[in-house]
């Protein structure tokens, strides 16, 4: 019996198992794929928003706020790369500049610190690239740009650390209310059933299943909200084009949400987009050609020149886009809590959204001691190719893995891989070696390494070749042997 | 970066070892350089060769038709004679603008090496899906034609069973018909221009043979499927290159594989100030092959994209001359590497055109055969009487009777040894056309024992053909 299940391994499932796991309870995470980081986890603009865009006094308002403010300290915690380069909402017209105006106002409300309004020389000067049709901007200096599958998985395996279990591929389909014996605090506990019949029972269970989370919520009767996934496409640029720009960039919002944005990631590359469309399938991660012009056209009104040729890949997320509005985080019944609708911003709030989460769990007695042992840190992530020669050497000398590199385009070693492929959360496919490590992410991606990849998977894992994945079962990168000889 | 604390000398380095580096360094060697370092990123030399097992190679620098692996092992072969010293498994991470390259390896760390001169021959890389923007989803199973490449010849799996390339380009064309013989189905080629980039030959033997279809003028609009490729959309393009609407076809298939187009890679290069043309996007280079900062000279792929391996070589042996002399304090004598650089235009004079494509064959009747026994490519046609016109040679009189009579091709392929090491073999001579599935089931039936050494006859007179098959490589 697990005293809480978290269903969902995203950012806030993630950041929740590992708030939690400093308790001294028996903790799981429920992950229906391969791996971690999936959903839009894995597929947004990695902004932490300064926190002047929601409503005041809406959950997303405090809770960007709040999180937006931790989110520094924690990513040093968890070695995840964080750089605060600011926010600038760019103003085409007078019109957009007394929207702006608005923005300024509910960011000061907010809590947001530093915002101000400035004129477009002004913009020009921070953002050399800028469009001369821009007449003004928002300031905030306070937006950050993290990476938000390493923010996740560093998060879970930190979790894991403390003693957090994880299964994956565990797609819940039923969840059952048990009578229980009476020595606990409840009548009830949890039966949760995912899709290959393995069964888990549990005394809490935190929803936190993201475009699925209403699905999750009605296994339990409660059908209060609904999720409709909100598709954002994007265009990613290779490190060459990093010189566009560094503060993150968005239009003057609209209903649909902040619009398309241009920022430098944390790893060098230039990401545009998203596009925002909500749509019926919570499958559908396709990329439409319609989809790319529009970002594309948007993304030509704030730079006059976007070095297309530089683009390497376009990607699509599926933003959990709730029905109130709001953030969704309550408890319909005692010993069951959603976190429905963290469409952005999300992520930022992710840490606070954890907190609050916590202090819910507190309440309903899901807590006990704290852990004696417990370590909040994610320790010895090595990136070599930010390391001085000394330091390589001595690496090389000790662990020889460190000398060879696989990946050429992002400089990724042998031993960075292995330890991708060994530590928590354990990556077992390309695409979960790719998100830990980088390999694959670059110019190329992947046409050179993958093989290597893949082979260095089959033996860690002791599987035959041809059944290492891009992503989860069926998703084999090759099929079998082309001969296996016979007569010698 | 900086340099790291243990450095080495050298003459001259060597930055990859496919066919531009080996060919460099081998003539840098011969030019008087003493201490000549290739540096190579995989276990062994040859680079791209190694996985390109169909024949082809060699007809301009040897005079006779190899494999790949085969002409890589002639300069492996001077390589090892001339005593240059091979970094395999080796990584250059950083070149500076005074020629100081460090690299990485398991063996030696992260160490530099002083350079007398550099020579760059990094070779390209394939464009990839996302440079395409070619919109749907991202399963598995969508390869660039070189990835695919590798994983059936050197790994010895199957990337596909039934599949679409994109780009009719000669490693497209190649990698249908090997995916072919090994079985899987090979259901289009697309070609987004109105003709195909590659060799007529290629069109004939890897497409024609087989039945493959080529679809000119279109091109992928959208992949489908979530986990693997289910399949792909195909639309018909208008003189834009934009797809027609209501032109659209959709194709089931479990795999798409990109040929469409090679880059040279120049992050190195572009690290040690080189200046690069945007657009061949290749280090700007003089006669001699060097680049606009002193002592770093470039040959091969890395600065354009070459035909055939044996202008590659070409190139490799002027800037590794060039290199060596450099690195001696010697002028570089620019008449000579010029008239070398150019050798190849002076050898072979067959205009462009009818080299490459399909139209080159269209409207040719059905006794019209490109002659492949040398480059020239002659159109020769036979009536009826076998009366031969068009050949330049007596070799073509004979190609040309024999296509239409009874034509034969030379099989490559690969064998499976002990332990999995797949082992790239050829027949020693054409079997019949109609024989080829017949033999690659006998090979395929057989398991090899290593070690075995290029040119071992493997298995005498295959299937009755009169044909051996012999080790295309050596593993000893």
């Amino acid at each position: 019996m697990y005293k809480i299940a978290i269903i969902g391994g995203g950012v806030v499932g993630g950041m929740i198992a590992r708030e939690m796991s400093k308790y001294d309870v028996r903790l799981v995470l429920l992950e229906k794929e391969n791996d971690v980081a999936m959903g839009q986890s894995k597929a947004n603009s990695g902004i932490v928003h300064a926190g002047y865009d929601p409503e005041p006094g809406s959950l997303k308002a405090i809770l960007n706020v709040r999180g937006s403010q931790m989110m520094e300290e924690i990513c040093k915690e968890l070695n995840v790369k964080y750089r605060k380069n600011g926010t600038l909402v760019v103003g085409f017209d007078e019109e957009d500049m007394k929207r702006l105006g608005q923005l300024l106002e509910r960011g000061r409300k907010n809590g947001v610190e530093g915002l101000e309004i400035i004129d477009g020389e002004t913009a020009r000067k921070m953002e050399r690239n800028l469009s001369e049709k821009i007449i003004g901007a928002l300031y905030a200096p306070t937006g950050a740009v993290v990476c938000p599958y390493e923010l996740t998985t560093h998060s879970i395996g930190n979790a894991m650390d403390n003693g957090a279990e994880l299964l994956t591929q565990f797609e819940v389909t039923e969840i059952k209310k048990i009578e229980n014996d009476g020595n606990r605090q409840r009548t009830y506990f949890y039966e949760i059933t995912a899709s290959d019949g393995r069964k888990i029972q549990t005394e809490y269970v935190v929803n936190c299943a993201g475009i699925h989370s209403d699905e999750v919520a009605k296994l339990v009767g409660d059908c209060e909200f609904s999720i409709t996934p909100r598709r954002g496409q994007y265009l990613l640029l290779d490190k060459e084009a990093g010189g566009l720009v560094n503060a993150t960039v968005f239009r003057t919002p609209t209903v649909m949400g902040k619009g398309v944005l241009a920022v430098r990631t944390v790893d060098g590359n230039i990401l545009l987009g998203p596009t925002s469309e909500d749509i019926e399938d919570k499958e559908d991660k396709a990329v439409t050609e319609e989809g790319l012009a529009s970002v594309i056209a948007r993304e030509a009104e704030f730079f006059d020149d976007i070095p297309m040729d530089k683009v390497i890949t376009q990607f699509t997320g599926l933003r959990a886009h709730g029905n109130t509005g709001d953030f969704i985080i309550e408890s319909p019944e005692a010993g069951f809590i959603n976190c429905a609708g963290i469409e952005s911003p999300g992520l930022s709030a992710s840490p606070a959204i954890a907190e609050m989460v916590e202090e819910m769990l507190i309440e309903a007695g899901a807590t006990g001691k704290l852990k004696q042992d417990y370590r909040p840190e994610v320790k010895g992530i090595i990136r070599f190719k930010d390391m001085t020669a000394e330091e390589k050497n001595r690496l090389i000398a000790q662990n020889p893995a460190y000398g060879r590199v696989v990946c050429r385009c992002e400089e990724i070693t042998e031993g960075e891989i292995l330890d991708a492929i060994r530590r928590n959360p354990p990556a077992r496919d390309v695409d979960a070696v790719k998100r830990r490590t980088r390999a694959g992410m670059g110019r190329c991606q992947g046409g050179f390494c993958m093989p290597t990849v893949a082979e260095l998977l089959a033996e860690e894992l002791g599987i035959p070749f041809e059944k290492v994945t891009k992503s989860g079962e069926g998703s084999e990168i090759t099929f079998e042997r082309t001969k296996t000889g016979g007569d010698k | 970066m900086m340099k790291a604390a243990n450095t080495l000398k050298a003459d001259v380095v060597v930055i990859g070892g496919g066919p531009a580096g080996m060919s460099a360094a081998v003539a840098a060697r011969e030019a008087g350089a003493e201490e000549v370092v290739i540096i190579e990123r995989e276990s062994r030399l040859s680079g791209i060769l190694q996985q390109c097992i169909h024949n082809g190679f060699g007809l301009h620098k040897f005079r006779e038709e190899l494999t790949g692996p085969e002409y890589g092992l002639r300069y492996e072969e001077m390589v090892k004679k001339l005593d240059i010293i091979v970094m395999t498994e080796t990584m250059a991470v950083d070149i500076t603008p005074g020629r100081v390259v460090t690299a990485v390896s398991k063996e030696r760390g992260y160490f530099s090496i002083d350079a007398g001169a550099v020579v760059l021959a990094m070779g390209c890389r394939e464009k990839s899906r996302g440079a395409l923007s070619i919109p749907g989803t991202r399963p598995s199973g969508v390869f660039t034609a070189g990835t695919a490449q590798k994983l059936v010849n050197i790994k010895g799996y199957m990337p596909g069973k039934r599949i679409v390339i994109l780009g009719s380009g000669d490693i497209g064309l190649i990698m249908a018909r090997r995916m072919t013989l090994e079985g899987a189905e090979v259901k289009a080629v697309c070609e987004i221009m109105e003709d195909s980039g590659g060799l007529t030959r290629n069109i004939v033997q890897c497409l024609r043979d087989f039945d493959i279809p080529l679809m000119l003028r279109h091109t992928v609009v959208k992949i489908h499927g979530n986990k693997r490729v289910e399949g792909v959309t195909v639309a018909r393009v208008d003189e834009n290159l934009k797809p027609i609407p209501g032109t659209q076809e959709y194709i089931e298939c479990d795999t798409l594989m990109l040929s469409v187009g090679l880059i040279p890679e120049n992050e190195l290069s572009k690290k040690a100030g080189v200046e690069i043309d945007p657009k061949t996007r290749g280090p700007v280079v003089d006669e001699n092959r060097q680049t606009k900062v002193p002592g770093i000279f470039a040959c091969g792929n890395v600065v354009k994209v070459h035909e055939l391996v044996d202008f590659v070589s070409d190139e490799g042996e002027t800037a590794g001359r060039a290199a060596a002399l450099f690195s001696q304090g010697k002028s570089l004598s620019v008449s000579e590497s010029h008239k070398n650089s150019n050798s190849h235009k002076s050898a072979v004079s067959v205009p462009r055109e009818q080299k490459k494509g399909v139209k080159h064959l269209q409207g040719s009747g059905g006794n019209t055969v490109i002659c492949t026994i040398c480059p020239m490519g002659c159109k020769i046609t036979v009536d009826k009487n076998m009366n031969v016109s068009g050949n330049t040679c007596s070799r073509g009189e004979k190609y040309a009777i024999q296509e239409v009579t009874a034509p034969k091709r030379t099989l490559t392929t690969t064998m499976y040894a002990e332990g999995g090491t797949m082992v790239p073999v050829r027949t020693d001579s054409p079997v019949p056309r109609e024989k080829l599935f017949d033999c690659m089931e006998e090979i395929n039936s057989k398991t090899l024992i290593l070690p075995i050494r290029s040119g071992d006859i493997i298995i005498e007179n295959i299937e009755g053909t009169g044909a051996n098959v012999v080790a295309a490589g050596s593993f000893l």
